[in-house]
């Protein structure tokens, strides 16, 4: 039975993107921002951040709210929900699919978080301890809570199938399209997933300033350096991807356009901290393509995590060198121009794999013009165009999540 | 409270479906039929007597299953007139 299952559904295949990035909103603006370099890190004006050490952030431009959410669920959602379901509504109308003509419960949603809405949460508290609980939304109920997306994604696009939330900071937009195409094993056709994601607020801002890898550096040029000698920590943002993830026959059946297929995925833990011992980026790295049963020399890209922290730049490196030699395959940052999106991160990270093999490019890591003295990385700094057939994306949460994703062709 | 009154909360509240006129002839259209689910009531109950110092029962939002029956469990308890329609 379990053979059945797996030849069933071997594989699984992408057939919608939908972005909100602070270098663009809507996919084919992002990815325009995103081969020129165009960077969407700027001072933070969602709130007064003067008083804070860390004052840049990637926010998503030009989006009014209005615009793209019905009025029903204005009053019900935090600003990275409403920026999550107009990055799904974007997937699933690119995928071509009407969640209608399934069958019934044939497709779910599962999505990756980090904290919720913490803005609305915030605010609502501040109603209660400033005024008093008759003053907080009866949508606090929710609308702070990190399952939130997937829930307003389902109900919107009636996906009543299995779903699930994945929390594990920023290897979560790796972690959730995994367990989507788990869902697709045990029988589901289509499951909508990625991660779109924001704490823009004094709130967020507070709880990302403890973890101690926020920059505090203010030319929107020079702080988020990843592999640079300079390099500060990271700078926030919001946004990220949601990609539609199908059953392979089943989209073939509908005659759907496939951008790749995820052909190999792999999850490890770091060491428990002082144990010592090497970090399990470069083992998720080679177990997602013993998976995809690929070797390193048919990797043509690799979109890397990018901590920005010198001592997780130098793991990452070492990783990449171990695996495939010095130099050995090129490797990018596009979130140099977003900032970490936290659980939106990774899934952006697929969608520019998912381009580069359609366009045959690899987007450019901006304002590095060159890795540190000793990371022996063929850092792509200016999109570099050729074949793309086969990507890796790697992603690190902070509490030790490791995460690689392969991404290939469809042929 | 007339009529017009509570649909200006209602959209001030929850918003208004697609394809729901709130000003057509709604009186004795269930909620669930306007696009408002027993949250969107919560929420126009809980600022209704926030805003207008009265007390409802825990049992409002699951009786008041129309904007009639919503506005005569409000006038009872401000003590006015029963339903007038719309203005």
């Amino acid at each position: 039975m379990t053979t059945d299952l797996q030849t069933r559904t071997a594989t699984a295949v992408f057939t919608g993107i939908g972005v909100t990035a602070p270098n663009g909103l809507g996919t084919e603006a992002w990815w325009r921002a995103t081969l020129a370099g165009e960077s969407g890190i700027r001072p933070v004006s969602r709130f007064d951040a003067s008083g804070y050490p860390a004052r840049l952030a990637g926010e998503v431009p030009g989006f009014e709210a209005a615009d793209h959410i019905p009025s029903r669920l204005l009053p019900a959602t935090d600003h990275m929900t409403r920026l999550a379901l107009t990055a799904a509504k974007e997937a699933v109308e690119d995928s071509g699919a009407d969640p209608a003509e399934l069958p019934p419960h044939s497709a779910g949603v599962v999505t990756a978080a980090s904290a919720g809405g913490f803005e609305y949460g915030q605010r609502e508290l501040q109603a209660l301890w400033g005024k008093g609980g008759q003053y907080v939304s009866a949508y606090q109920s929710y609308a702070w809570f990190y399952a939130v997306n997937t829930g307003q994604i389902s109900i919107r696009h009636g996906l009543k199938g299995p779903s699930g939330v994945l929390v594990t900071e920023q290897a979560g937009g790796l972690d959730a399209v995994a367990q989507a195409r788990r869902q697709l094993r045990k029988g589901s056709k289509l499951i909508v997933t990625g991660g779109v994601d924001g704490a823009i607020c004094p709130w967020g801002w507070t709880a990302q300033l403890a973890g101690g890898r926020m920059t505090s550096v203010e030319d929107p040029a020079r702080a988020y350096l990843p592999f640079a000698a300079e390099a500060s920590g990271h700078v926030a943002g919001e946004g990220g991807a949601i990609l539609v993830l199908e059953d392979a026959e089943a989209a073939r059946a509908r005659g759907a356009r496939v951008y790749g297929r995820l052909a190999g995925y792999a999850a490890t833990f770091d060491p428990a901290p002082g144990r010592g011992g090497e970090p399990g980026l470069r083992r998720a790295a080679e177990l997602a393509l013993d998976e995809a049963s690929l070797a390193p020399s048919a990797v043509d890209v690799v979109f890397a995590d990018a901590a920005g922290v010198p001592e997780l730049d130098r793991q990452e490196a070492d990783a990449l060198t171990a695996l495939f030699g010095p130099r050995g395959v090129p490797v990018t940052a596009p979130k140099t121009m977003t900032g970490r999106l936290n659980a939106g991160a990774a899934s952006l990270d697929l969608a520019a794999a998912l381009l580069s093999v359609r366009d045959a490019v690899i987007p450019p890591t901006v304002n590095v013009t060159a890795p540190a003295e000793g990371y022996a990385l063929d850092l792509v700094t200016e999109a570099r165009r050729g074949p793309v057939r086969t990507a890796l994306v790697l992603a690190r949460g902070r509490g030790g999540f490791n995460a690689a994703a392969v991404v290939t062709a469809d042929d | 409270m007339n009529l017009k009154e509570l649909t200006t909360l209602l959209r001030d509240c929850a918003g208004v479906d697609e394809g729901v006129d709130l000003d057509g002839d709604v009186l004795d259209v269930p909620f669930d039929e306007l696009g408002y689910d027993s949250l969107a009531v919560l929420q126009v109950t809980g600022v209704i007597e926030r805003d207008y110092k009265i007390q409802l029962s825990d049992d409002t939002v699951a009786e008041a299953t129309t904007p009639r029956l919503l506005l005569e469990f409000i006038n009872e308890q401000l003590g006015a007139a029963p339903v007038a329609n719309a203005a």
